[in-house]
This record gives structure tokens, sequence and C-alpha cells, in this order.
């Protein structure tokens, strides 16, 4: 009877993995609780019980009052056009990046994630460089067609911000979308066409399918950061934009106004579950196990001249978008030669809070380095128990809680809870460390969720059934294919880490003072040398970041080469 | 495998590096005294040393945000506060702070030197430190080169030849955007039945064509065009009185005379006092009492210019010759008093809102 004997070896495998997937979540639930339920339960219990807040039904009248829900409408219709505009122009990258192989191609990679370590103050700037009034694309435009005033001028408009968001979150399409495309088989397309399906039938009926995971994935995250988005807003979008976050921040620093601060956060809490629930749910039906491709079997060099153009297009497109911004700020920092780096060693008036730049780097890569590894950690843990459980989205959804939760919500909660034990963190490093791996978490999850959701259930029980522990059917099944996923996690977790200021500033210790906080202390005052220190300091950012990205995605377990 | 495991340990390495070091626990340790502080605040590293010695403490400052955040973190940590002194809390935001009651009475013996009208506060719960002139900037070649008298009042603002020109902070978000609101509140007043408000101004003001960004680094560095490194091409913006000095001290040299002047003229200029205060729960009283003794002596006074670009509370300091020079103080700036603004200033915001940008 082979057949049942059979039958018997996978209910033991699947029994045993069950019961270790139980335990896998005890250390990323009990993480959540602690660095996030707890300090948020905190902030919300003192603020609706705030002396001297308002009263309940006058609360209640304006959080559902006409200002909130063009407020909250708002919000949503920016994050939305922000997702598809991301999506549409991310797309094209990501079957560039995922399909071809041309020279160049890892350091281009590594440079659509700069954006997202970038202060908005700083890429403010850029932009009006680009694409503000004495911008040289007006100047050709003035001396051309004689005119007195610059023609174009997209600051302040609701066109800025969706520029700026694509700005940001093009990298979360090109990557995820871009790394799971590249494991997918060609054939099948390939296949389709021969049967004579038209390149965009064969892309729409057989190839998007199979992307839905990934491409859900990336759009959650870029919506869940659209619908948060505060510095674009305030900076690129200006005074007559305000999405929830920014009514929060309002609220709660400049009204002083704790209750419907809270409330606030409430609704955008409560929008953020209700979207994540909706994908959760979806993920399991759409992610389906596929025969995935090592990298040098789905990718090759451009050859005809059709394939060339579309690839040089796609670059010129992201370094458009991307590089003009980044490679103007870099270019402005040399504009007094090297004086304003030489400055950043200087330390003229004494002041006890200058910032060494080597210690600033030190202590954001130091940061930056700890949360990675916290959050590769519990990522792993997480998508790992959770990817094949039936219940498993109600729990996914609320991993994915704090990337939609108001920074200064969680920093005024973080506050209180961690001032006294249980949890007496306030003000060591350490709280910073979790911190950021509260934010960066999901984007490991998200990563690692589709990749672990595509390898075939047979592959796993066949390493079982000859033998292989749960331990060691993870190491040799699961990690190679899920390398390249955890990789791009890993870069992700990096950068938020060496990008956060908001919710942190509250938490930083001045004496670990990293670049953000560097740039923003120039930016305060004044004068050519404090401004030009701020782009020198931006600069040194970005090149970090870029070092930092390589670095991470030349680790790689020996014989993986997915 | 190795290698994995290399790199495991190699992170959790780093991780440890962040660790707290333990701080050695001499028989004569000195003391710890935590201030809390808005993030542009600065000090020399001598000045500050010089308290420690003589007091046998440790400063630990506490970088808080700007002054809304960390006046609100003090507030809301109010049982447990983070620090022993805050340092930092202006006029605008003061009244707030004193209905908190975050404060414990002090009466400074430093304050004689101190001129009366800086001390808001007359149950001595906060001292005044230092203070500064939010005004009008402008660039001045601009004006030269259209031959353009530099605007001497707000009204002036609202005139056609200035269409166009004049770019302000947003009061929601920024500190001298809320400051420029006020001064024109205090100018103009706030009865909408009165022949001209300061709604009315600002409805001006918008038919005439004002800028509204959303904080001081974009108005200044992305909007106006006198800084020696503004990118903008509006001529006018809201900024500060001593902004001119530092345009020269930041040149390194390069500019012997400021591209840009300050409008001080009466009535055009809002006055930022700032005070610090001992916090209710310190326990280190007696030290937190010396250091606001410290905050108003003449060597902490006299550092206060260059670090954070605005007057000492004291008159009395020798100021350095860029402030001498080029830093103006407004004649007499609009007045309001703290508790009309924390009472108003969210229907301030709210009206000037549907004012100029709906």
């Amino acid at each position: 009877m082979p057949d049942n004997t059979d039958h018997e070896s996978r209910k033991v495998v699947r029994h045993s993995l069950l019961t270790t997937r139980h335990l896998l979540l005890v250390l990323p639930l009990l993480f959540l609780v602690l660095f996030y339920f707890y300090p948020l339960g905190a902030i919300f219990r003192v603020s609706l019980t705030w002396d001297g807040g308002p009263a309940l039904d006058a609360l209640l009248r304006r959080l559902f009052g006409s200002t909130t829900l063009r407020t909250l409408g708002f919000t949503l219709g920016q994050a939305l056009l922000s997702t598809l505009l991301t999506l549409l122009l991310g797309l094209p990258g990501a079957y560039v990046v995922a399909r071809y192989d041309f020279p160049g191609k890892r350091l281009l990679n590594a440079l659509t994630t700069v954006p997202f370590v970038l202060p908005t103050v700083v890429v403010a700037t850029a932009f009006t460089a680009v694409l503000g009034p004495k911008s040289p694309l007006n100047t050709v435009l003035m001396n051309a067609l004689n005119l007195a005033h610059p023609p174009l001028d997209l600051r302040y408009t609701l066109g800025a911000i969706l520029l700026a968001h694509v700005f940001y979150n093009y990298t979360l399409v090109l990557r995820i979308v871009g790394s799971f495309w590249a494991n997918l088989d060609p054939h099948l397309e390939q296949a389709a066409r021969t049967l004579g399906a038209s390149p965009w039938r064969a892309f729409v009926e057989v190839t998007l399918p199979l992307l839905l995971p990934a491409l859900g994935a990336a759009s959650l995250l870029v919506f869940i950061f659209c619908f948060t988005s505060f510095g674009v807003i305030l900076i690129l979008g200006g005074p007559r934009f305000a999405t929830l976050e920014v009514a929060i921040y309002r609220q709660a620093i400049d009204m002083g106004n704790f209750p419907l601060a809270a409330g606030l956060s409430f609704v955008q809490i409560l929008c953020t579950l209700g979207l994540t629930v909706v994908y959760t749910r979806l993920q399991g039906r759409l992610a389906r196990p596929l025969d995935l491709r090592p990298r040098w079997v789905t990718q090759r060099k451009p050859r005809t001249a059709s394939e060339i153009a579309f690839v040089l297009a796609n670059v010129v497109l992201g370094a458009a978008l991307l590089g003009l911004p980044l490679v103007t700020l870099a270019a402005r920092s040399f504009d007094a030669g090297l004086r304003y780096y030489t400055a950043l060693f200087e330390n003229p008036r004494g002041s006890i809070f200058y910032v060494p730049p080597v210690a600033a780097v030190g202590n954001s890569v130091k940061f930056a380095l700890g949360t990675m590894t916290l959050a590769l950690l519990l990522g792993m843990l997480t998508a790992t128990a959770l990817y094949r459980r039936k219940q498993g989205w109600i729990l996914d959804a609320l991993f994915m809680l704090p990337l939609g939760t108001s920074a200064v919500t969680l920093g005024l909660g973080y506050l209180l809870a961690m001032a006294r034990p249980p949890l007496a963190l306030r003000g060591t490093p350490a709280l910073i460390v979790f911190g950021h791996t509260l934010v960066a978490l999901p984007f490991v999850v998200r990563n690692v969720m589709p990749a672990l959701q595509s390898i075939r259930p047979s592959l796993r029980e066949a390493a079982a059934t000859l033998g292989a522990p749960p331990a060691r059917v993870f190491a040799e099944v699961d990690l190679p294919i899920v390398w390249r996923a955890l990789a791009v996690g890993g870069v992700f977790a990096f950068t938020v880490s060496m990008g956060e200021f908001g919710a942190t500033s509250m938490i930083a210790r001045p004496e670990l003072p990293t670049i953000p906080i560097a740039i923003y202390r120039f930016l305060s005052q004044a004068g050519a040398l404090n401004y030009g220190q701020a782009l020198a300091m931006s600069t040194l950012l970005m090149a970090v970041c870029v070092t930092g990205f390589v670095a991470i995605e030349s680790l790689r377990p020996p014989g993986s080469e997915w | 495998m190795k290698s994995r495991i290399v790199f495991v340990i190699v992170m959790l390495a780093l991780l440890a590096g962040c660790a707290k070091p333990t701080p050695e626990a001499g028989p004569e340790a000195p003391r710890v005294l935590r201030v809390m502080v808005y993030d542009s605040f600065s000090v020399s590293e001598d000045v500050i040393a010089r308290f420690e010695a003589e007091n046998n403490a440790t400063v630990q400052f506490l970088k808080a945000g700007d002054t809304g955040k960390m006046l609100n973190q003090a507030i809301l940590s109010h049982d447990n506060p983070q620090a022993d002194v805050l340092y930092g809390i202006d006029n605008t935001f003061l009244s707030r702070a004193l209905n908190a009651d975050i404060f414990k009475p002090y009466k400074a013996q430093n304050l004689t030197a101190i001129p009366v009208a800086l001390h808001l506060d007359p149950d001595y719960r906060v001292v005044p430190t230092d203070f500064g002139d939010v005004c009008l900037n402008y660039d001045k070649a601009y004006f030269d080169e259209h031959a353009l008298p530099v605007p001497q009042s707000l009204v002036d603002l609202t005139k056609p030849e200035y269409k166009g020109l004049l770019v302000v902070e947003n009061p929601a978000s920024s500190s001298p955007g809320l400051a420029f609101l006020i001064a024109t509140i205090g100018v103009f007043g706030e009865d909408s039945d009165a022949e001209y408000s300061y709604l009315d101004f600002w409805a001006d003001l918008r038919a005439n064509d004002v800028l509204v960004v959303d904080g001081w680094d974009t108005a200044y560095y992305n909007e106006f065009s006198g800084g020696a490194y503004s990118e903008g091409v509006r001529p006018l913006v809201v900024s500060y009185a001593t902004s001119p000095a530092a345009e020269v001290y930041f040149s390194e040299g390069a500019l012997t005379e400021p591209p840009t002047g300050a409008v001080t003229a009466p009535g055009t200029c809002f006055r930022q006092i700032e005070f610090a205060g001992i916090l209710k729960g310190t326990e280190n009283r007696d030290l937190a009492e010396a250091f606001i003794e410290f905050l108003l002596s003449a060597d902490f006074q006299a550092d206060i210019p260059l670090q954070m670009w605005v007057f000492p509370a004291n008159p009395n300091v020798t100021l350095p010759q860029v402030f001498v020079e080029f830093a103006l103080e407004a004649a007499q700036p609009a007045e309001v008093p703290a508790a009309a603004i924390e009472a108003n200033r969210e229907q301030w915001i709210e009206a000037w809102g549907d004012a100029v940008l709906r």
C-alpha cells in the first residue's frame, strides 16, 4: 500500500511543520505587542482621558465633520493616483530588470533606492532646481519664446505630489516585482506566443496573473506609504493640501489637541487595517506554486534593436525621473569646490552639538545594520509562520499596521510607554533600533511571503520524506529560493532606518546623531555655508546607501545561483 | 553555511556595539543634569564645560524636535519627566506650558539684569533667556535694480508694486509663519466688524499674489531670491532680523555686506521671546536652579548670538562684531499677549486658512 504510507508520512510532516510554525510566531508577535500595541494603547489612553479636552460629542462632531471627510477623501485619492502612476512607470522597468542583463545594472538598481532615504526638504531643493522657475528647461523656454516669466512651474500642485511619490516609490515596484519576475519561467509566455497570442495578450493572460502576488505586495506598500505621506505633502504640495497624517501632526503638536489627534489616528489605522485585510485575504488566493527558474535561465543580454531600445528607454526614464534630481543635488554640493565637505570636519564656534561626519555616518550605519538584522530575523519568522496558514491573513494584516500608523502618534506613544518598567527603554539606542524595525518589518514580510508561497510544497515534502528535519528543509529548499527576496527586504529595512527622521526624532539620543539629524541641523539657519553643508551631508548619505545596497546584495549563501 | 554564520555574528556584534556604555561610578561622580532643548539649540562646548566644572555636574542635552514637539512631549510626560530643565519655550507657546503646570517656580538672582519687558511670567515659573524678531527680509539687488522702495509697513505689501514679490510660511506648520500672522493680528486686530481686520489684510495679500509655503527653509532657500544660496525668484520673505548677519558670517569672508536686508520699521515684526524653566518632578532641584542662574549669566548670554542667531536677554553682554554691524532689532514689534495667542491660535489659523488658501 504505497499510497497509504505516503499519505501518512505527509500528515506527520504537515503536523510537525504546523507546531513549529506556531512557535516561530512567538517572537514576532511579542515584538509587535510590546513595541506597537503597548505604546499605541498608552497614547490612546492618555489622549482620551486628557484634562481640558473637548467633550465627547464635540470631539465626534469634529472627527466626522466635513473637514475630516475632505481630508480623508484627498488622502485616499492622492494615494490611489500615486500608486497607479508608480505602477504604470515602474512595471516596464521591473520587466527590464527581470529579463535583461546589461552593464551597470546592479549600480542602477542600487541608485533607484537612494530616494527612499533622502529627507523631503532636500528632495524639495532638488525638485526646485529641476522643475522650479530657475530650472534649465524654463531658461531655455524663456529665451526661445521670449517670455518674461517662466512658463513651467509644477510646484505646489497635485502634480508635484504625484511626481514626488513616484520618485520615492518607483524602487518598490522595480525591486519587489522585478525580483519576483526574474524567477518566472519565460517559456510560459513564449509558449503562449507560439500558440499565436499577441505579446500583449500573452502578457495579460499568462504573465500578469503569475505576477499578481508581487504586484499586490508592491502596490500595498506604495499605497500605504502615500496614504501616510507627510513631508511631500507639506513641502512640495504646499499649504493647500493636507493628508490625515498632516492633520494628526497639526492637532497633536501645534494645537495640543490630543483627543482629536488620537481620533484621527484611529481613523487612519482603521483605513490601513481595512485595506490590508482585503489584500491579505486576496493574497492567499492569488498566490500559486510555480516552477521557478534561476536567473541565469531567465535573463539575457538585449539582442535585437527593439530590445536594446526598450532597455535604453527605461534606463532613460529612470534616469530622468530619479537620476536628474539626485545628480543635481550631488553636483551642487561641489559648488564651492570641496569647501562644503571640508567644513563638515570643522567646528569653528566650538558648538557642543557639532556632529563629526564620520560619527554621523557611523551611527546611521550601526542603527541601519541593527534594524536590518532584527527585521530580517523577525520578518523571516513571520513569513514562514504565516504563508500557509488559513487564518494567517489576520495576523499578516496586523504586522502591516505600523507602516500605516502616524509617526507622531507612535512617537508620543513610545515617549509614554517606554518611560517606566517593564520597558524603561526611553533614551536607549536599542529603542531606536526597535522603532525602525517596526516600520521595516512589513517590507521584509511583503518581499518574502510571495517568494515562499511560490515554492511547490512537493519540493519540501520530498526533502522531508527523504529524512531532512524541518530546519534542514528550510535551509536547503526554502532559503536558496527566497534569498533574493530576503536581500531586497534587507535593503529596504536598511534604507528605512537610514532615512528615518520623523518618529525617532522624539526618541533619539542627542549624543548619537544620525545623518538626517545632521542635515536638518544645517538647514535651520541662513547662509551659504549651512546650505552647502546640508547638500554635502545629503550626498554623503546617498553614497553610504549605495555602498550599503551593493554590499547587501552581494552577500548570498554559497551555492545559491538565484 | 559558515559564511552565513559569520555574517550573523558580525551583525550581532555591530548591534551589541550600539549598546549603552555604563558610566563609571567614582567616589565623587559628577551628578547628571538633563536639559531638554529644541533641535536648533546650540551652545559652545567650553561654556558648558565651565558650568560642569563649577558644579561637579554633567549636562546632558535632549533634543526634542521643534518647540511645539518639545513642549508637548514635556506635557505628556509630566508624571515622569525626561529632563530637569526645559529650554526654549517661546511666547507663542508660553501659555500652553504655564496652563499645563509643568514648571517649578524659581526666582533667579540673575533675573535683575534682564529688562522687565521680557518678564512675561510674574510667578517666576520661567525666565526669559533670549529674543529674536521675525521680520520681512528683502533682496537688496532686486530693489536696487528695479528702483523700488523697500516696504515700510505691512499695508505696503498690498500695493500693486509689490504684487507677486512676497513669500510667507504657513502659520499652521511654521514658527516664523505663526509669528508673522500674529504680527498682522497685532497690527490690524481680529475684530471682523472693524473696518480693516487682519483677515481683510490677508485677503488683500492673497489678491496681491502672496505665496505660502510649508516652512522657513523652503521659503528662504527655495523661494526667496536674496540669500547667497537662494534658488527662488521672490525678493521678499518672512525671516529673522538677524538673517542678514548670518548671510555675512556663513559666507566665510566672501561677503562683507549682506545681500539681504531686514525691515524693522514699527508694526512690521513680531518678537519671539524664549524662556527656560525647571520641570516639576526633578530630583536635582539645586543643580537645576544653578543652571537657570547660569543661563542668565554673562558667560552663557554672550555665547547665544553666534550659536542661535538671536539676541541675549541680557542687554549688557558684548555682542559679536557681525551682530553689531548687521543684526537689527525691531523698532516696535507688534504686541499680542501670550494668553490670547494660546486661546485663539487654532481659530486664527483656521480663519487665516479660509481667507488665504481656500
